[in-house]
């Protein structure tokens, strides 16, 4: 355990990574308190959907009662980026589980046993690497039909892949260890070895990893939310929020940045969400990357 | 590996039921009595194998459906697309590998110093960087700001109309390299200055990718003996980093140029769909919006083969760089 406090000393002491941990902390504390920091109205159904009190298309400058702004359709700026960092997280953390799990299943058995296994389990995910990955999630989401359920499914689909790598590649060095063979010179039957031997050892990488992948995990669904191909209109969502403002670039001749607080504020949120997982990520791969440390 | 490609494309088609492909032939409300038929003539109920077969089999023949969206055949739009999704691929590409592999090599040499601090805070704000929140900004500030310059889209109109005259003659349909070849600078500066956005756009993550790269490919060709080798015998600290230790870091750069590649295919759907620039990408997404499923999985479909393909060449490119794969040596 000592390990992991010396770990947590070097993260803290990097002005990097704190500022990193600073960030993702206040996303938390958004995400938890969305509904004090942004109540929903009285009345109103369903606490994810952005109220709006007309349907006029042109954005309102933050005012009192909207304190910033209203973006296309209405939609109040402010309560959609609060309770978007909720829905950010949550597609996040269905993502990372379900790639998580898959990964480990897949990776632990092609690489403990090898084999015809290992080839094919390893085939499967050069086909799913072969594909840029926006492309094979709009494919997938098109073809079970936007929403943000279908917006996770794609994601999955696109992430476990690298995670099966992953843990194969560790569970591969893990294997040869002696208390391995030990283990299985007693007649440990092979579950046990791996449930109670090899993954225990091999997968903290593959967690860390993970856990890190939310900010890129946020990013891609913004970026398929932004295509139009994801929640459904009027759903706290960063990457929505963003393309509501795609008519509203440029304002009026003589006064081009009128609608800015439309652009500029979903898009800060997404940036610095996405920032504060990469700072901590940085940091992370060197702390873990003995070879770049020593040097 | 490109026969599981095309499994895997025709298993989301196993998505939906016979009656909903069904529904992808019919053009008219008339004609929603004849699903049955429509059913039967293209065997969308025979067994699955069979069904995968037969598709193949068109496939490989080159038919990959018909786009609704393009009003043509998939395999046509692909090439009707394709110039203009090159045109940003030959500005951006050079351009992304020389800034990577140029700042990456400096944030090496200069390790924990300030430059590499910067650089890498550079590379962590790009990638962190939703780009497509980037565009929106760049034609805020280019476009709007300064007014009038830079309008989306591949040309101005007026451009639009010379290029499709019969003195203009269209080589390979990428603009830049038609106006050159056609002798026309007026369509030349208009091309190039719509593509100045998008190229920028689809730049800067990657940059940051190539240069992380470099980086850290670069430190561990420092760190090699052949470098001490170099600096003993009393080289200049330029020519041992220029050319003793960059050499060798290059290596790692060209294996990912593939993945580059594919990279810019994802960015390009993102990059083409904020500046309104008719390439492949913009096909796709419009493809994607209004559910034109033949069209989407087709491109997919060509753009996994591509991959595949500019792997292959990455890997015998490889051979030629590295004499150490060549002979059947081992690469550290």
């Amino acid at each position: 355990m000592s390990d992991w406090k010396l770990t947590a000393r070097q993260l803290v002491r990097n002005p990097l990574s704190l500022l990193g941990i600073i960030i993702i902390t206040l996303y938390i504390a958004i995400a938890v308190f969305a509904p004090l920091i942004a109540p929903t109205p009285e009345g109103h159904q369903d606490p994810y959907m952005i109220p709006r009190e007309s349907y006029g298309a042109t954005p309102q400058p933050p005012s009192q009662e909207h304190k910033l702004g209203t973006t296309e359709g209405q939609y109040d700026i402010f309560y959609g980026v609060i309770w978007g960092a909720r829905s950010a997280f949550r597609v996040a953390l269905v993502v990372i589980v379900i790639t998580l799990v898959i990964g480990i299943l897949l990776g632990s058995l092609a690489g403990y046993f090898g084999g015809t296994i290992d080839e094919v389990i390893m085939r499967i995910t050069d086909i799913f690497l072969a594909f840029p990955w926006l492309i094979l999630a709009m494919a997938i989401v098109s073809a079970i039909g936007p929403s943000l359920k279908s917006v996770m499914i794609a994601l999955c689909a696109v992430w476990w892949p690298s995670y099966a790598r992953l843990i194969r590649g560790d569970i591969l060095q893990v294997r040869e260890e002696d208390y391995v063979e030990a283990a299985r010179g007693l007649g440990a039957s092979s579950r046990r070895v791996i449930m109670r031997h090899v993954l225990p050892n091999a997968i903290y990488p593959a967690l860390i990893m993970a856990s890190l992948d939310i900010g890129a995990v946020v990013l891609s669904a913004a970026a398929l939310s932004f295509l139009g191909l994801g929640a459904s209109e009027g759903y706290a969502d960063w990457g929505q929020m963003t393309q509501f403002a795609r008519n509203w670039m440029i304002g009026p001749a003589g006064d081009p940045f009128k609608y800015w607080y439309a652009v500029l504020t979903p898009g800060i949120f997404i940036l610095f969400f996405v920032l504060g997982w990469n700072l901590l990520g940085d940091a992370f791969r060197d702390v873990f990357d003995p070879r770049l440390a020593r040097r | 590996m490109l026969f599981g490609v095309t499994l895997f494309i025709f298993s989301i088609t196993a998505f939906f039921s016979p009656v909903q492909r069904a529904a992808l032939y019919v053009r008219d409300v008339k004609q929603l009595a004849d699903l049955e038929q429509i059913i039967q003539h293209f065997g969308l109920d025979r067994p699955i194998v069979m069904q995968y077969g037969t598709w193949l089999g068109q496939v490989l023949t080159g038919n990959l459906g018909y786009s609704k969206i393009a009003g043509m055949p998939v395999w046509n739009a692909i090439w009707h697309f394709l110039p203009a999704t090159m045109e940003i691929v030959i500005f951006a590409v050079p351009l992304i590998i020389l800034i990577g592999v140029f700042l990456g090599s400096k944030a090496a040499a200069n390790k924990d110093k300030p430059v590499d601090h910067a650089t890498r805070l550079m590379a962590i704000a790009g990638w962190s960087l939703p780009s497509f929140w980037l565009g929106l900004l760049l034609i805020m500030v280019f476009y709007g700001y300064f007014g009038g310059f830079l309008p989306p889209g591949r040309l101005s109109l007026q451009m639009d109309i010379v290029v499709n005259s019969a003195a203009f003659i269209r080589y390979t349909h990428i603009n830049t390299i038609d106006a050159i070849l056609n002798l026309n600078g007026s369509v030349l500066l208009d091309a190039l200055r719509h593509l100045i956005l998008p190229v920028i756009t689809i730049s800067v993550i990657n940059v940051a990718f190539i240069m992380r790269l470099m980086r850290s490919s670069m430190l561990e060709s420092l760190g090699k003996g052949y470098i001490l080798t170099a600096r003993a015998k009393g080289l200049p600290e330029r020519t041992v980093v220029n050319k003793h230790a960059r050499r060798n870091a290059l290596i790692p750069v060209l294996t990912v140029s593939g993945y580059l590649f594919a990279g810019l295919a994802s960015g390009a759907v993102i990059t083409e769909t904020i500046f309104y620039y008719k390439g492949i990408g913009f096909w796709a997404w419009q493809s994607a919006v209004n559910l034109d499923i033949s069209a989407i999985l087709g491109f997919a479909m060509f753009t996994a083969v591509l991959f595949v393909l500019v792997n292959l060449v990455v890997d015998v490119l490889y051979t030629r760089v590295d004499p150490r794969v060549r002979l059947g040596g081992t690469v550290q």
